[in-house]
């Protein structure tokens, strides 16, 4: 702002306006021109990611969700191990304690069961169940955390393979086009057309019962979503002026794939995957439920849930912890989504 | 218009005849027998059962048996409930589903509209902000989470409303609300985002110029035009109150085809899971449908015959 200076010329002009309080001269130093400095940027073009992550830190939901997510996941990780007992271990004279930690008793976890009665003592248990136990005196703190890490896995392994099918069928799709794009999308058109939770039971019915068979479930019809938008965007961006600008001004085609058309779909892509995850979590919570889900002694989110469910009077614990978590989870992975969605969406920029 | 609806027909009898032989095979291969006790059953008596049911024919003239069946309305005989027909154990216990799931499905549109709505005048206040954080909680809380907790807290701890009896319009309360959760949060955040954007648009900009008062702005030109992709929602919302159905049913003891559905899920009534397969499908390609044929006539600027938006 400062640096500017009118040139002889101009000021000639301010004086025969004959503003009331005028400028001498002497107040200014004229600058040096210098022809190669001026063609210097102020700042070095932000590339897209890092505009991208700039948005996304101003999402405050979307950076919380972050953080707990990261810190969700490391417990899902470390949380089985950080005490001794493990997820199938089973100690019948432990059983239906109710959490119990040391310093956290006015939060509730103070070993009392519905009727006020503190287990603990009037067992005679001395180490302390964190999330208390279920009705085989398992450890629920271990099995939580258990449950959550199988829980993620089946669902991020489900997103992977849903983002790979999805990307080569809408890839393929788009970069053919004419017969080939229309019977591919006529296979699309039908394949919406069926409710997918349907064919995810049918197919749970047929297959042996367990996280392979839950993945691959998921993924028969949960890739379609994926293919149309990897595909939308590709015929979108294939037509687009700043492509055929990009290549008129002599750009390589790995320079118009890196600048131009990643850039472009890859946000979409990543939102995409970012919803698929809850969704995946949800299917496998939902069929864990109707008791189509994991086999003992294996413990996923909607195991515990419906093992807390059919306690829910008597040890309504057994059932709010892993509520919590999984709706702790599942918020997380929506605001994030949310959050990246409205960071990588390239027509937002300004 | 008149070849965008023999189109769109067709498709949909493509997909349900599709939906119908998929599920037939996938039936084929299900591990089992539907027989309570097929372990005590002599191979004479396992003859009999199975010469009843069709099942000893090859699979080609069972398929197309049972396509011939269909097509009159028959879906077989149930394999648990001795002499009772699919038909009739769906027409026993579609009225609850419909009850609950009708009830939930305007429930949650009214009420998310409403959210909705207010939220996108108010953007960016308190009141936004609480809306946006229910329609988070709504669309990321399961279903059968909420309606437990639901059921916990008001029905145990509380004793507001019966917990899991179907006995009188009380008992319907909770399973709707349990069903509406998602239906809220799906639509308060749709209609908010729409209403935003044209909030925006330039005939808002013009009402307001020509000196139109902005109640006038709000109801004649946003809140209609903002109404009208709500429609393409059904679908989806179609689908969570299926879904919902399915456990909340559960969870609630309504005597419903959600309910049926997981108890022959257990013990492999196979009939009756294609049946109920049959209808979710059917109902849902119906919905599609109806939803793309109303947007068109909805919204003028949607070009029926190119398919594609103007």
């Amino acid at each position: 702002m400062t640096t500017i200076q009118p040139n002889d010329g101009d000021f000639k002009n301010l004086r025969s306006q004959d503003r009331p309080a005028e400028p001498s001269a002497d107040l200014f130093v004229p600058q040096p021109l210098d022809s190669t400095v001026r063609e210097e940027l102020a700042a070095p073009a932000p590339t897209f990611w890092k505009e991208a992550w700039e948005r996304l830190f101003k999402n405050k939901g979307a950076v919380v969700s972050l953080v707990l997510l990261i810190i969700l996941s490391a417990m899902s990780l470390i949380g089985p191990s950080m005490n001794e007992f493990t997820y199938r271990e089973q100690h019948i004279p432990h059983s239906n304690l109710p959490p119990k930690v040391a310093g956290l008793e006015w939060l509730g976890f103070d070993g009392k069961d519905v009727n006020g009665v503190d287990q603990y003592t009037q067992r005679g248990v001395e180490t302390n169940y964190w999330f208390g136990t279920d009705e085989f005196g398992r450890d629920l703190w271990t099995r939580v955390w258990k449950g959550t890490q199988i829980s993620l896995f089946i669902a991020l392994v489900a997103a992977f393979l849903d983002l790979v099918i999805g990307v080569i069928y809408g890839g393929i799709s788009a970069y053919y086009g004419g017969r080939i794009d229309n019977f591919m999308q006529r296979i699309i058109e039908i394949l919406t057309g069926i409710p997918n939770l349907i064919v995810i039971i049918l197919f749970i019915l047929i297959l042996e019962p367990g996280i392979r068979s839950i993945i691959l479930a998921m993924i028969i019809t949960g890739w379609v979503g994926m293919a149309r938008v990897v595909r939308g965007q590709m015929l979108q961006l294939k037509g687009q002026e700043f492509v055929l600008a990009s290549r008129t001004l002599g750009a390589s085609d790995s320079r118009l794939m890196r600048k131009h058309l990643l850039p472009n779909v890859m946000g979409p892509i990543i939102v995409t995957v970012m919803f698929t995850i809850p969704t995946a979590i949800f299917f496998e919570a939902f069929l864990s439920f109707i008791g189509l889900g994991l086999q003992a002694p294996l413990a996923s989110l909607g195991v515990l849930i419906e093992d807390g469910y059919d306690a829910i009077r008597s040890f309504p614990y057994k059932l709010l912890i892993p509520a919590v978590v999984i709706s702790l989870v599942m918020i997380c992975f929506n605001l994030l989504a949310d959050g990246l969605r409205d960071a990588l969406d390239p027509k937002m920029r300004k | 218009m008149k070849r965008y609806l023999i189109q769109r027909f067709a498709y949909a009898v493509i997909t349900l005849f599709i939906i119908v032989t998929a599920t037939f095979l996938l039936m084929q291969l299900l591990p089992g027998t539907p027989y309570s006790n097929a372990e005590k059953l002599t191979e004479s008596q396992r003859a009999i059962l199975d010469a009843k049911y069709g099942l000893d024919k090859p699979v080609a003239i069972q398929y197309i048996t049972y396509i011939g069946n269909l097509i009159q309305g028959d879906l077989g005989y149930s394999f648990q409930y001795q002499g009772r027909t699919v038909m009739s154990m769906i027409g026993d216990r579609i009225g609850p589903s419909a009850l609950i799931g009708l009830q939930g499905l305007v429930f949650g549109t009214i009420i998310g509209l409403v959210l909705g709505i207010i939220s996108a005048l108010r953007h960016n206040t308190a009141v936004d902000y609480v809306s946006v954080t229910i329609a988070v909680l709504g669309m990321s809380i399961p279903s059968f989470v909420f309606a437990a907790l639901l059921q916990y807290f008001i029905g145990v701890k509380l004793g507001w409303l019966p917990v899991a009896l179907w006995e009188n319009y009380q008992s319907t309360i909770l399973p709707s609300l349990a069903l509406s959760v998602t239906v809220i949060a799906t639509v308060a955040r749709f209609i908010r985002s729409e209403m935003l954007e044209v909030l925006g648009q330039d005939y808002v900009t013009t009402a307001r110029a020509k000196g139109l008062n902005e109640s006038g702005v709000i109801w004649k030109h946003v809140i209609r035009n903002a109404l009208i992709p709500v429609v393409t929602m059904l679908g989806p919302l179609a689908v969570s109150i299926m879904t919902g159905t399915l456990v909340i049913e559960k969870i609630f003891g309504v005597p419903g085809l959600g309910e049926q559905f997981t108890l022959s899920i257990l013990v492999l009534d196979y009939s009756v899971i294609m049946g109920i397969t049959l209808l979710y499908s059917a109902l849902f390609i119906f919905v599609v449908f109806v939803v793309d044929v109303l947007y068109g006539l909805l919204d003028p600027r949607i070009d029926l015959k190119g398919g594609s938006k103007a």
